[in-house]
């Protein structure tokens, strides 16, 4: 058994260095930072914060070093999964590849390039901190599920879930985990892109009436494209919003430390995936698509440089 | 009109006061001792689009100054309240001109003064090179007219607008100003909104609407939700405010100096310095017509929640800093 990493930063790595401690299968790691890769092959790859991890793997800059592979995960920013996985497609031609990335329309673009797709979605978290180490910052669980339009068999979702909770990250396998994917996407899409336009943390957001509101509508927006595709969500999103502002108040959203740090966000699979999906079902989006073009203008001012290219 | 008195000498205020200088007597109303000082010392130099060197009389109360035929009032309208309590009794027989961005000035400077008012909005802008020296960017138009609050004669406006115009500013005397307001006020609920949200200036991706993500189908959204309040007021408005947006980020590119040029407006001018915006009073004030006269604006409140939420964030990093 060989499982291909296709993008090991934070949460490539989680999963990268919990399968190859466990040693259960073969791991190997595609990634273009060209330091993280050497000192993965020196001093294999190590997790600390949430549990201390070393996985030994072997790691690659160069796709034509990746052999054959039974499972790939892909785990890259958004904006990279097509180069990433164009690169790759050939180590997986006979496997089934797996996306654990946020938002949606990560498999469509991964199904482009190989035939077995796996849908999935994940809650661990966690910072490179310097190459070959990455902070685990959040335990989580992930879910996954066939790719419906071009699936891998639930057998296999099967076989992948059974070696990532056997290797420390508890994963599901289900018929359908849109449900999961679409919750954890509306979630996101109605709190990260207030948190980056605003420079509000989580709570604070919550606490004012006026923008706790226009979160709600963001959420309705994304609730009725789900609706509309006969998604079953798997919670509900706006219940996840206030829960997560009491459980994580001072929590800065992901998408703003983005724009602080003057890096692309992940606006496109987030709100510009439930606009797409909208318009594929005729569901209208007017705020969520407001909101994808701000956030777009926020990335040009940070970035100027063809970041919204 | 002989004696002009410009209350706030931030941008636009001095780009008034150092052109009607020319024409006029003319004072100035600070609120700091030290802007006072620099103008008393230096005059008011403006640069730029046109060159001036003003004597002017400054103060930071209006009892010193000499009593004025017109008081422009040129503060942010944030100012307004703490401004119309100054000026509260001064000059019976004055008249009075507010150039606010925005609803709801006049009204405030009506409630300080029985001063036959004069609306206007402006179209020029200027930076602020220190507190004696401005430089004049866009020698783009003032429009303004008669208050209907307090039945002002069309013959005043037309006489402060002979004035503007003769000291060298670009100005158009309308019976109705409503409809100019209402422009402006769309346009810079859309602009400003925009531009204080993503830090951009007023830039060409402004207007453009190729890419889904485009912001200028977030503008085209924002100025069509104005259009139906406009409508569901009864005002035909002036001019276009797409249109209006279109020209504007168009100006860079023909702009002779670079090409690249863009406007900074004003409200990101207060994001950038952390200061409270003027966002209350545009897009605020079109979100409150909007409810008033049952016209959905879902956009416009997101925006507008949207920059009182950022002010927010800086605020409470002061409180912290403080503590």
């Amino acid at each position: 058994m060989r499982i291909g990493v296709v993008g090991c930063g934070a949460v490539g790595s989680l999963f990268a260095a919990h399968l190859a401690e466990r040693g259960e299968a073969e791991v190997w790691a595609y990634d273009l930072d060209a330091e993280h890769v050497a000192a993965i092959n020196d001093r294999g790859l190590r997790l600390s914060g949430v549990g201390d991890v070393h996985g030994r793997l072997q790691a690659t800059a160069d796709p034509a070093e990746l052999p054959a592979c039974d499972f790939g995960i892909v785990a890259t920013k958004g904006m990279h999964t097509a180069s990433a996985i164009q690169a790759t497609a050939g180590a997986f031609r006979d496997g089934a590849v797996c996306s654990v990335q946020n938002g949606v329309g990560n498999e469509e673009v991964i199904a482009e390039h190989v035939t077995r797709v796996i849908r999935g979605t994940t809650f661990p978290a966690g910072r490179v901190l310097e190459p070959g180490h990455v902070a685990w910052d959040t335990a989580g669980d992930t879910a996954i599920g066939p790719f419906e339009p071009s699936p891998a068999s639930l057998e296999e979702v099967e076989t992948l879930a059974g070696l990532l909770t056997r290797a420390g990250m508890p994963t599901k396998a289900l018929a359908d985990a849109r449900g999961a994917q679409w919750t954890k996407v509306i979630f996101n899409a109605a709190s990260n892109p207030i948190g980056a336009l605003t420079g509000l943390t989580h709570g604070r957001v919550c606490e004012l009436p006026d923008l706790r509101e226009l979160v709600r509508r963001l959420v309705a927006e994304g609730v009725a494209v789900a609706d509309a595709q006969g998604i079953v969500l798997d919670g509900d999103p706006d219940a996840l919003i206030d829960h997560a502002a009491q459980v994580a108040y001072d929590h800065r959203a992901s998408m703003l430390q983005d724009v602080e740090a003057g890096r692309r966000t992940e606006v496109d699979a987030l709100n510009g995936g439930i606009v797409r999906f909208g318009r594929e079902h005729g569901v209208a989006t007017p705020l969520n698509e407001s909101i994808w073009a701000l956030v777009h203008g926020l990335e040009r001012s940070i970035q100027p440089e063809g970041a919204t290219a | 009109m002989e004696r002009v008195c410009v209350v706030g000498a931030g941008a636009i205020g001095s780009l008034f006061a150092g052109h009607l200088a020319s024409v006029a007597e003319v004072s100035v109303l600070c609120r700091r001792e030290e802007h006072t000082a620099a103008l008393s010392a230096e005059g008011l130099r403006v640069s730029g689009k046109s060159e001036r060197h003003a004597r002017v009389a400054a103060a930071t109360d209006p009892r010193s100054l000499p009593v004025p035929d017109l008081v422009i009032v040129a503060v942010k309208a944030t100012q307004l309240e703490a401004t119309a309590s100054v000026l509260r009794g001064c000059w019976p027989g004055a008249a009075a001109m507010t150039v606010q961005n925005g609803l709801g000035a006049e009204a405030v400077i009506h409630g300080a003064g029985d001063w036959p008012l004069i609306s206007s909005v402006t179209f020029m802008s200027g930076i602020r090179h220190g507190d004696a020296h401005v430089e004049y960017e866009l020698d783009t138009p003032t429009w303004l007219g008669p208050w209907s609050g307090t039945a002002t004669p069309l013959a005043l406006a037309e006489s402060a607008g002979d004035l503007l115009a003769r000291s060298g500013l670009k100005v158009e005397v309308l019976g109705d100003l409503v409809p100019a307001q209402w422009s402006k006020l769309i346009f810079n609920a859309a602009v400003n909104g925009v531009a204080a949200l993503t830090e951009l200036p007023h830039v060409a991706v402004f207007a453009a609407e190729e890419a889904d993500s485009d912001l200028g189908h977030v503008l085209r959204g924002l100025v069509d939700e104005g259009k139906a309040v406009a409508a569901a007021a009864g005002v035909a408005l002036h001019d276009d405010p797409w249109e209006m947006n279109v020209r504007a980020v168009s100006r860079g590119s023909t702009e002779a100096a670079g090409g690249d040029y863009a406007h900074l407006p004003s409200m990101l001018e207060d994001v950038l310095a952390r200061r409270p915006t003027e966002t209350d009073w545009i897009g605020g004030a079109l979100v409150r017509e909007a409810a008033r006269l049952g016209v959905p604006v879902p956009l416009n409140a997101a925006v507008w929640r949207l920059v009182k939420a950022k002010e927010a964030s800086w605020a409470r990093g002061a409180e912290v800093a403080v503590a």
